[in-house]
């Protein structure tokens, strides 16, 4: 059976729940990936940008969407995947400056998600650093991994991959507008 | 680094139990079945869809580098712009007569050994790509969770490619050469029954 599990109850406090969220929120698993591949490949100052920045903004955007409560119902995750997913593919080279604003806005897009989502309840902000810890840590194998990638095939992979999770950021694009 | 690798094996235990865990009742949200299974099992459901995808993977492993995985990724690419127009309703005519001709002239390359520019190969996968994604686009049934099942769906897609890229490895002998001509007029007369049943 598939894990539809939007908000997370571990009976462990909101810390675990905030990772339990996380780890049981594919959209977000796969912005962590997707960030994680397209700094990798670009390489380690990209990677270490990425692990600072990604947690960082995604607390960030927690925060933001904690207090606002509000967040727009256009699928933003899909768009995300989509960008970051081609960019991946296409390998391509951006300053980096314009690579931590990318994965900076992404992070915080997906925080904000997460912090109105979350919001139900006390000890949101407690969650929102477990997610946030998740995101450190999943997007520090990731990276390491992709950095430590020498080999063209592998490299290569790992675009594939960018490619696969641009088409599902399309195909969720389209789920939301689905006429029938 | 070798111990971010060691620990990245547990990687696929961690995504094979996510998979099949029980889904978590814990929100409202509606609408959410059985998605990844189900959206892996949808681009297996037909040969049509099959024998061109195969045919993708086999003539890029029969052109070698680059289209060897570029071929591959342009397909899934367009392929979900095709299901994306599926999916908000806009048209697009000819669509299994369109999937029949892309595995007739996929596996007429293939017979032929055929190495047009890599544009043109890229172009010619793409455009196919689009007919295939819109059929699974108009095709995908209702109740499924979005992410999973469209992430089953491009998996599945980019195995199937792998398969045939697998095959297409026999390229480097001469009695694999001689196979993959055979499977090309194979796929080519399937493919012209697919475009004959939907003419007729």
């Amino acid at each position: 059976m598939t894990s539809v599990a939007h908000l997370v109850t571990t009976g462990l406090g909101p810390l675990y729940d905030g990772i339990g969220h996380f780890l049981m929120s594919v959209e977000d698993l796969a912005t962590v990936v997707v960030v994680a591949l397209f700094a990798g490949l670009r390489g380690t100052t990209e990677g270490k940008r990425a692990m600072l920045v990604l947690p960082l903004s995604w607390l960030t955007g927690g925060l933001i969407g904690e207090s606002v409560n509000t967040f727009p119902s256009f699928p933003i995750a899909g768009c995300i995947l989509l960008i970051l997913g081609g960019l991946t593919a296409a390998d391509l080279k951006l300053s980096l400056t314009s690579l931590t604003s990318v994965i900076g806005l992404a992070g915080v897009i997906q925080g904000w998600s997460n912090g109105v989502s979350m919001n139900v309840r006390s000890g949101t902000t407690l969650a929102l650093i477990g997610v946030s810890a998740s995101v450190f840590v999943i997007v520090t194998l990731v990276a390491g991994f992709v950095v430590s990638l020498k080999q063209a095939w592998m490299r290569i992979a790992a675009r594939v991959v960018g490619s696969w999770i641009a088409a599902i950021g399309l195909l969720l694009i389209g789920w939301a507008f689905r006429k029938h | 680094m070798n111990r971010i690798s060691k620990s990245l094996t547990w990687l696929p235990v961690i995504a094979v139990l996510l998979i099949s865990t029980q889904s978590a009742y814990a929100h409202s949200d509606s609408h959410q079945a059985a998605g990844f299974i189900t959206g892996f099992g949808h681009p297996w459901s037909g040969w049509d869809h099959i024998i061109a995808m195969i045919a993708v993977g086999l003539w890029g492993a029969q052109l070698g580098a680059p289209a060897v995985w570029l071929l591959p990724v342009t397909f899934p690419m367009v392929m979900a712009v095709g299901a994306f127009f599926g999916l908000i309703g806009v048209p697009l005519p000819g669509i299994e007569i369109g999937i029949g001709i892309s595995a007739l002239l996929l596996g007429t390359m293939l017979a032929f050994e055929a190495k047009p520019a890599l544009w043109i190969a890229a172009v010619m996968v793409g455009v196919f790509g689009l007919f295939h994604g819109h059929a699974h686009g108009t095709e995908l049934p209702d109740g499924q969770n979005g992410t999973l099942y469209s992430m089953g769906f491009v998996i599945a897609t980019g195995c199937i490619h792998g398969v045939g890229i697998a095959f297409g490895l026999v390229h480097r002998w001469s009695a694999g050469k001689a196979a993959l001509r055979l499977a090309g007029t194979a796929i080519a007369v399937v493919g012209a029954v697919f475009t004959w049943r939907a003419l007729a």
